[in-house]
């Protein structure tokens, strides 16, 4: 075999980057989950040092109890259509809605083949990325490491999570 | 388009140097391609490189990470060993696909 060097080949950058990427959870809904994640994901393939800390109502996505059960409400979304057109939904006029709009917006977000909130953490960390839990939020709802997922690194301050994010492009969601 | 020469042949590829002919890929040239991009190709490699190239012809796009390990059965944390730090564009690159398009 004769190796001939490409003339053109992709730069793929330095295999020792520092740029380093934090994103903090603060919304518990389950539309506003998927952003950081997919964020954070992206940047994991992209070869970035990658942390996320889970805040306020985004704390539900790492506890165990409620990881499972986030739901999408329609109501106060006035970017909300009905599938397939500019028809916009009415807003929360009955009960169940919120379980209606939560499983017509898994379905579609499962047919892009993007995986529910609990595995696409899985994924995540597989991807070597850190997840943290906000101290106070933990007092609030009284819960402990016992209640979330086993790969939290720990439930730690916000100074503490400022500190350790040091020099990184930071995203609030 | 530019045309290249890889493993004494003509090969065609985009400004980034990615292959734009599917059928012009052989393993010879996934070789080279490795090399250039300090990859060193073992029975674990070639098998997610196969998986691309089959479930390319199929699906007519490149596979995600997310899908190398749910169709391909390779989990995301073996493919960030195999092919350091950009696992996806990674084995594209080395598989003569496009980039994969998808998000997850």
């Amino acid at each position: 075999m004769t190796i001939t060097s490409p003339a053109i080949a992709p730069n793929f950058g330095p295999v020792d980057t520092d740029r380093k990427l934090a994103v903090i959870c603060s919304k518990g809904n389950l539309d506003m989950a998927y952003p950081g994640l997919i964020l954070a994901n992206a940047a994991l393939g992209e070869g970035i040092e990658t942390l996320i800390f889970f805040t306020f109502w985004g704390f539900d996505m790492i506890t165990k109890s409620r990881m499972n059960n986030l739901q999408f409400s329609p109501a106060g979304n006035t970017s909300l259509h009905l599938p397939g057109g500019d028809r916009r939904l009415p807003q929360a006029i009955a009960p169940g809605m919120t379980a209606m709009a939560t499983k017509m917006l898994k379905k579609k977000i499962a047919d892009l083949d993007v995986p529910e909130i609990p595995e696409f953490l899985d994924q995540i960390v597989a991807a070597g990325g850190h997840l943290w839990g906000c101290r106070m939020s933990a007092d609030m709802n009284k819960l402990t490491m016992k209640e979330l997922r086993d790969d939290v690194e720990g439930i730690i301050s916000a100074s503490d999570f400022i500190e350790m994010t040091d020099g990184a492009q930071l995203l609030f969601i | 388009m530019p045309v290249i020469e890889i493993a004494g042949k003509q090969i065609s590829v985009n400004e980034e140097g990615f292959l734009t002919k599917y059928d012009e890929w052989d393993e010879e040239i996934a070789k080279v391609l490795a090399a250039q991009i300090e990859v060193e190709m073992t029975e674990a490699h070639w098998n997610i490189i196969k998986f691309l190239r089959a479930d390319f012809k199929t699906q007519g796009e490149t596979a995600t990470a997310r899908r190398v390990q749910t169709v391909g059965g390779v989990p995301v944390k073996e493919q960030f060993v195999l092919f350091p730090k950009k696992p996806a564009k990674k084995m594209a690159y080395i598989a003569g696909l496009p980039k994969p398009k998808g998000c997850v």
